[in-house]
Order: structure tokens, then sequence, then C-alpha cells
């Protein structure tokens, strides 16, 4: 088997085929509900890609860009803890960790020009995400605590400090409980004139993914994660050194997950409210999982939840169709992702259908 | 001796782009034991799991005592008289013999289990065929050769008539195989037919009345003992001629490259498995380890690699005490390891043979520069060893797990020698592989031997063990029992010292 179509039944395919099932399924309970899926689907794709922008309101697509770039940089981050078998669900919290530092550095530090200022911003969100993760991966290197139950944990420190830091330390003046806003030097830039809000973010995780590519295929360090994630016995047996790897993956996925708080706050909010995100960091575990480790898989899953997240507006206004389908068509999504098996059974026998009717069609 | 029991005609089964079973026709007389010899992947397996039910045949009939049957499950094969005893056993360890010999055919009134009439049938079976065997054991606190005889009786109890037996002596002694052989013709003279799988050439010789051999899936041919020899029936296997003593020149010892010193180990239950065992190994000799499976090989072999920190004692190299638990200490240091679990250690299944060649030196020159694999050397490197080590893959960035054990057998030791190496430490280096690969393999050890390396073998084959080493170490319960020399040594003499029975007079 070619290693064209190993990828393709291997991760492509039942990907695709997960997607279709978890739209065909949510179709099926509109259709229960009493609501018109085809109507919702193509108001959806309306919100998410085709509506042009006006002088108030911009341009769906691009807005789907925006909504896609936290879940593109969470998710590479998520993924690379993937390779090495390990399961950060603390992206949420390295997220807000990362948020908080880059806007304290944001505000805090004043009097620089902007190309010193904003890498300085953004490398602070970096750092902030990098060690919050470490220190769950520290736990699992020299304690052998699983990283799923203290990530989550983290998760829950990290609402914490930056509640009490946006209410008490770094409360700005007003009423509602925020920082005060970055200086204009920090600010990552929108790349059209407003309404438009698309902005470098994109171009930063479309770097990301070209670096997880290089990370994952060129580098010793990539595929000492992939063999650690694989057969940890094997890599130990050949000499890598396990829990420093795990160490050093953890830190990497932190790092991600802190560039995408970063990201977030210095383009979008421009300062930190106590409650910014709607659970980027859990959906991205979904965005990485139908990514399949790919930078490309991961990108165009990325770019799906991105519409979903952006067109559900317009579905609920246009068509009626509660934007909660969207967390039900996510779920579907999940189930056949996690469970394989499900979606390729299916393909197989629709392939199996397929194959001989196109080769009758061969012969005639 | 009588008529057909069982006959399969034409049984064939295709796998994707694997034909494991080729129009294959075999049969077995009632009260025969009849063997099923071939290489692994020569689809023996195959074949009795489709008359076990497990497997359903693309093409073919089976016909059980005159009539054609078919079926679907095991449940179904029980019920036609057919019993299986696996390679793996299926016994639940925390339970007692005679709740694992009913576990699945429970008798009993209103939901309360009857246990008293199932024991007293156990006894009978194993009075009647030599089966020793406690019936109010539990399964863990017992040897593997007892667990085996529990198997046997589960299918005894569900009224077997026709036995398969799937490499039944991998796990054995040979004292134990000898019982095990007696216990087979005990069942066969009171009229249970028994297929004996195996790719072990004299217990296939000393045990069946009838011999067949399947290679890649066909029947090459059918024998009895009397016409055919051990020469000939390898030849069948493999489909040349096969060298099956090793040649090679008497040992020239040289210095000591290893030196284990009072080496205390722990096992994962925390048992003390290696109990102060001091040794050494020169350069250009084998020493063997012989052993019956879990006297304390595995750990030892794991402290002198790295893989395992011992509580006490020393593993040294050309004199350098190696630091514990690291295994890049011991690479670095020169030594090479073939592991005994080639699934755990050896490999990483998923990945490019490429990658699993250079397991270990990947991250150094001239295979990564400045962090950055070099790809086309990596694949330069491995187009290189499968020429030289000869394995049968079709590319060399084909996922490790889609070749045969035998082929990536040959891979893990084409890796580990084709490094500098001052000591192979070769832990059941032929384990599950075919005789045409355990020819080669044995070929190269005894190459790395003749080119200065110290080779530590450890192998529960005694065969393996006695032709291959210079020197022979037996191992029982942590201890090293008894040293001898190869040349001198008989399999009697060792067979004993495996059983821990220590001759007056010796070590």
């Amino acid at each position: 088997m070619s290693a064209r179509r190993l990828f393709w039944f291997g991760s492509a395919a039942p990907a695709i085929a997960s997607v279709l099932l978890a739209l065909l399924l949510a179709g099926l309970v509109m259709v229960i509900t009493g609501s018109d899926p085809i109507a919702a689907y193509s108001a959806l794709v309306q919100g998410a890609f085709l509506r042009p922008g006006t002088a108030t309101r911009p341009t769906a697509f691009f807005e789907t860009l925006v909504s896609a770039t936290p879940y593109l940089i969470l998710a590479l981050g998520i993924s690379l803890g993937f390779a090495a078998g390990l399961f950060n669900i603390g992206a949420e919290g390295q997220l807000y960790m990362g948020a908080l530092a880059s806007v304290s550095v944001g505000f805090l530090v004043k009097g620089l020009p902007w190309f010193i200022h904003l890498p300085l911003a953004l490398a602070a969100g970096v750092v902030a995400g990098m060690l919050w993760a470490s220190i769950a991966g520290w736990l699992k290197a020299t304690r052998e605590a699983p990283e799923v139950v203290t990530t989550i944990m983290l998760n829950y420190i990290a609402y914490a400090v930056v509640n009490y830091m946006v209410n008490g330390p770094l409360r700005h003046t007003g009423t509602a409980p925020r920082t005060p806003d970055i200086e204009p030097s920090a600010v990552l830039p929108t790349l059209l004139p407003p309404p438009e809000r698309l902005h470098w973010g994109l171009f930063l995780a479309i770097a990301a993914a070209v670096g997880y590519y290089f990370l994952m295929n060129r580098s010793t360090l990539g595929l000492r994660i992939r063999l650690v994630g694989e057969n940890r016995h094997a890599a130990r047996y050949a000499g890598i050194n396990v829990n420093q790897t795990y160490l050093i993956t953890m830190a990497l996925s932190g790092a991600l997950c802190g560039l995408a708080g970063a990201v977030e706050v210095l383009a979008l909010y421009r300062y930190l409210p106590t409650e910014f995100t709607v659970g980027y960091g859990f959906d991205s575990i979904a965005v990485a999982l139908l990514g399949q480790g790919n930078p490309v898989g991961i990108a165009l899953a990325a770019l799906l939840f991105g519409a979903m997240a952006n067109g559900a507006g317009y579905m609920q206004f246009s068509a009626g169709v509660s934007n909660y389908i969207i967390a039900v068509v996510q779920a579907f999504i999940i189930v056949f992702v996690a469970a394989p098996g499900i979606a390729r059974d299916l393909l197989v026998s629709w392939w199996a259908r397929w194959l001989p009717r196109r080769a009758k069609e061969g012969e005639a | 001796m009588g008529e057909p029991i069982l006959q399969m005609r034409n049984i064939t089964k295709r796998f994707p782009g694997v034909l494991a079973n080729d129009h294959i026709f075999f049969d077995l007389n009632r009260g025969e034991i009849h063997a099923l010899l071939g290489e692994n992947g020569a689809g023996k397996t195959t074949l009795m799991n489709i008359f076990y039910g497990l497997y359903q045949p693309d093409e073919g009939e089976i016909w059980l005592n005159g009539r054609r049957v078919t079926i679907h499950s095991p449940k179904d094969a029980i019920a036609l008289g057919i019993g299986m005893v696996h390679q793996h056993f299926t016994l639940v360890p925390t339970l007692s013999v005679t709740e694992n010999v009913i576990l699945g055919a429970e008798t009993g009134r209103f939901g309360v289990l009857d246990l008293a009439q199932p024991r007293q049938r156990i006894l009978a079976i194993a009075r009647d065929y030599g089966l020793e065997v406690d019936p109010d054991a539990l399964v863990k606190d017992l040897p593997v050769g007892v667990q085996q005889r529990v198997e046997i009786i589960k299918a005894l109890y569900r009224n077997a008539q026709v036995l398969i037996l799937d490499e039944p002596t991998a796990v054995l002694t040979p004292l134990e195989v000898e019982r095990l052989f007696e216990t087979l013709r005990a069942m066969v003279r009171r009229g249970v037919s028994i297929i004996f799988i195996s790719h072990k050439l004299k217990e296939v010789m000393a045990i069946a009345d009838r011999i067949t051999v399947l290679r890649q899936g066909r029947v090459v041919g059918s024998t009895t003992p009397a016409e055919a020899d051990e020469a000939k029936l390898a030849s069948m296997m493999v489909g040349r001629p096969v060298m099956l003593q090793v040649e090679k020149l008497p040992a020239q010892p040289g210095e000591v490259v290893l030196s284990v010193r009072d080496l205390r180990v722990m096992s994962d239950r925390r048992a003390v498995a290696v109990d102060g065992v001091s040794f050494e190994v020169r350069a250009g000799e084998i020493v063997g380890i012989a052993g019956v499976e879990g006297n304390g090989q595995s750990e030892l072999v794991e402290a002198i690699t790295g893989l395992r920190a011992p509580v006490h004692g020393t593993v040294m190299l050309c004199g350098q005490p190696l630091p514990h638990a690291l295994p890049r200490a011991a690479i670095d240091a020169g030594m090479s390891h073939i592991p005994e679990d080639r699934h755990k250690y050896g490999m990483v299944a998923q990945q490019p043979l490429a990658v699993n060649l250079t397991l270990s030196t990947f991250h150094q020159p001239p295979f990564a520069q400045r962090g950055l694999l070099r790809w086309v050397t990596i694949r330069e490197h491995a187009r290189r060893l499968i020429r030289e080590f000869d394995i049968r893959a079709p590319h060399e960035l084909v996922p490790i797990a889609s070749l045969s054990g035998g082929n990536q057998q040959k891979s893990v030791v084409a890796r580990e020698l084709s490094r500098p190496l001052k000591l192979l430490v070769a832990a059941q280096p032929t384990r599950g592989v075919d005789v045409g690969s355990i020819e080669f393999i044995h070929k190269r050890i005894v190459q790395a031997r003749d080119a200065g390396a110290a080779v530590l073998l450890v192998s529960a084959e005694l065969d393996e063990i006695m032709s291959l080493s210079d020197r022979i170490l037996v191992m029982f319960k942590g201890h090293i029992v008894g040293e001898r020399d190869a040349r001198t040594a008989t399999r009697e003499e060792i067979g004993l010292l495996m059983m821990g029975r220590v001759k007056e007079g010796a070590a």
C-alpha cells in the first residue's frame, strides 16, 4: 500500500466520514425536533463563509478565520501532547495564563517601540503557558502523576488566578472587572480596516503549523517524541530519556496554548476580561482528534470548527435553529473520531458497495 | 488408528494481501496424533482457527464423523467435541482450577453454583489421563506446566474428541514436555484424536503418528516419523536445505568484557528475582544462560542492559562500572541488546523499518546533524542492512509491524549488530522466528563472537544454548546453580540443573 493510500485510508477518510456522519445525525435530530436541516445548514454555510461584509459587519469568511486561529494553535499544542502519548486537557488553563502574562506585559511595560513590545508580550504568553504546563509535565516525569488529572486541576487554579488578578491587583479603574487596555505598541494588528477583525495571529498560527510539521517530521526531537508516544518501553530501551521527553513535550504543548491566549488578547480584546474564551481549550481537543496529528488535517479541522462557531449565530437568526445544534454536531464528531471503528465500518461497507458498481461501469 | 474422524477439504482463507490457507486438505484419524508442522506464518494457526470456529473459510468443507459441518463459533466447535489449547492460556488467574474448568459450562440449580460434582469429574479426568492437579488451587499459584494441564482438562471436561494443541511445548521444560507427551499418549489410548501444532522438529518426530508440513499457506507434503528425519522436515518447512547444526570454531576467549558482581534484582512483584549473581563474559566467547523461564533471567538481562535498577551489586563493562538503570550509558559503552520481547522493547510497531533500524542512533551523526534528521542517510543505512541481513521487506519505509515475525527479529538483530559493539546481550534471540531465520541469526551471533565481541546468550530453548554457547551457566530461582563447558555438557545434565537438582560435586 502506497504512503498516499495509507494516509487516505488510515486517517483522512475516517476523519471526513466522521464529520459527514455527525452532520447527518445532527440533521436527523433537527428533523425530529421539527426543524429543516437543509435550511439550517445552508444558513450555516452562509453565515460562516458567504455573507459579505457591510460598513458595520465584518466579512463572514474572515470572521471564520478569526475563530479558527485559536483553534489551530491550541490543537497543534494538544496534538504535540498526543504524539508523546500525553493527554493535555489543560489547554484552557495554559491559554488563560498566557493571556494574563501577555496583557500584563502589554499594559505594565510602557515606552517601548512596537517591534520590541509586541514580541515581548507574545513571548510572555508563550513562556507563561509553557511554565504552567510544565508543572503537569514535571509531576508526570518525577512523580508519575497522570497528566490528565493534573492538567484539568491546573485549569481551575488558572481560572482562579486570572479572576483574582483581574478583580484585584490588575483591575482597571472602571466598573467592569477587567484590566486596563494594553499599550498600542503591544497590539497584534489587524490586516484590514474595520469592521474587519482578521489579524496577524492567523499567520502566527500558520507558522506554528509549519513549525509543527518540521518538528515532527524533520527533527530528532520530533522523532523522539513520537517514539515515546508509540512505545515508551522501546524508547527507553533505545536510550531515550522518557521522562525528560514528557517534560519537554508538555512544555512545548503549553507554549503553543499560551501563544493562543496571547494572540486572542493582544489582537482581539486588547485587555483581559474575567472570562474571555468559550471553552476554546476544550473544543480544541476535538479539533486535534479530528486532525489526526497531521498539520494540514488540524488546519482543516480548525477551519471547520471556526466555521461552525462563526456561522451558528446566523443559522439561529435566519433558519430559527438553536445554535446548540452546533454542540450536537461537535459531540457527534468526537464520538466518531474517538471510536474510529464505527466510521470505518460504515465507510468500508459503502466502499464495498460502490466498488463493484464502478468496476461494472468501467467495463461498459 | 482407524477411520478418519476429521477431513478438511480444499480450505482456502484470504486475509487482505495474504493467502493464509491455499486449498488445504487435512485429515485426522481416530486415536491419532497428527502434527501440523510449519514456520510462523505458514498458516497452521489459521487452519486450526477455522476448525475451531474462530474464522470462516472462504472456500472448502469440513467433515466431522462423516458429516459435513459448518462451525460458526467456538461454541459450535465445543458442541461438536472439539477442544483447543491455545498458545496463550485463557485462564482466570484469580479463580480456582475447578472454577476455571467449569467457566462457561457451569452447572447448578436456581443460580447456585454446583462445584462439588465438577470437582469429582476433574479428579476423575486427572486420574485417567495422568493430569495431576489440585482442583482447589488458584490458577495464579500454579506453574505454567500445570496451568497447561488445566487447559487440557478444560477441553476434556467438555468431552472433546478432537484436541488441538497450539505450540504446547513453548513454555515447558524438557521434563514437562516428556510428561505432556505421556498424557497425550494416554489420551490417544482412550480414543481422543490430537492435532499437534509445532515448529519444533524434535518434538514432532517424538510424538506424532503422522506429520503434515505447511509452507506459505499450502500443504507441502505429509509423512511419518519413520519415513522422515529432521533434516528432511526442515527442508520441507523452509523450501531449501537447512543447516541445523551451528558451525563454529572453538572459542578464543580474550579480555573480560562483562563482569557482573553480586547482583541482586527485584521483580515487578517486588520479589527477589536475581539473588547475588556473579559471572564474567570474555571477548570472543558465547556464554549461554540456560534455565526455565521465570527463574530471574529476564530481570538479570534488564539489570545488565540498564532497563531495571538492581538493588545491589555492580555491572562492569570493560572495567568501567555502568550506572544503574540508564540504557543510554550501556549503549554508549558498546553494549548491544536483542531483547526477549521484541514487541515491547525491540521495535516501535507503526514506525517505518528505517526508523526501527536506527532506533538508538538516529539522534547522532551521520543520521542527524544539529537536531535535524537526515532521512537520506537513514534510508540508505536501512537499505544496506536490508540487503546485508536479508530482511524481506518491500520498502524501507513500510511499518515494521507489516513484516513477518522472522523479518522483524532479523531487523532487530541487524540494528544491534550494525553498531560497533563490545558486548552483545541476546535474550531469546530466535523466539517466534522461522527455521530459516534462526539459522541466519545464529550465524550472525557466532560471527559477532569471532569478530571479538563478548556474547551473553539467554534462552529457554535448550537446543539453542547447547549449540551456540562456549560456556553454559544454569539459572534456577535467581541463582546460578551450575557452570559447564559446552563441549562436554549433556542435555540431561543441563536439564536436571534447570530443575534445580544439583548433582554432587557440581558447582
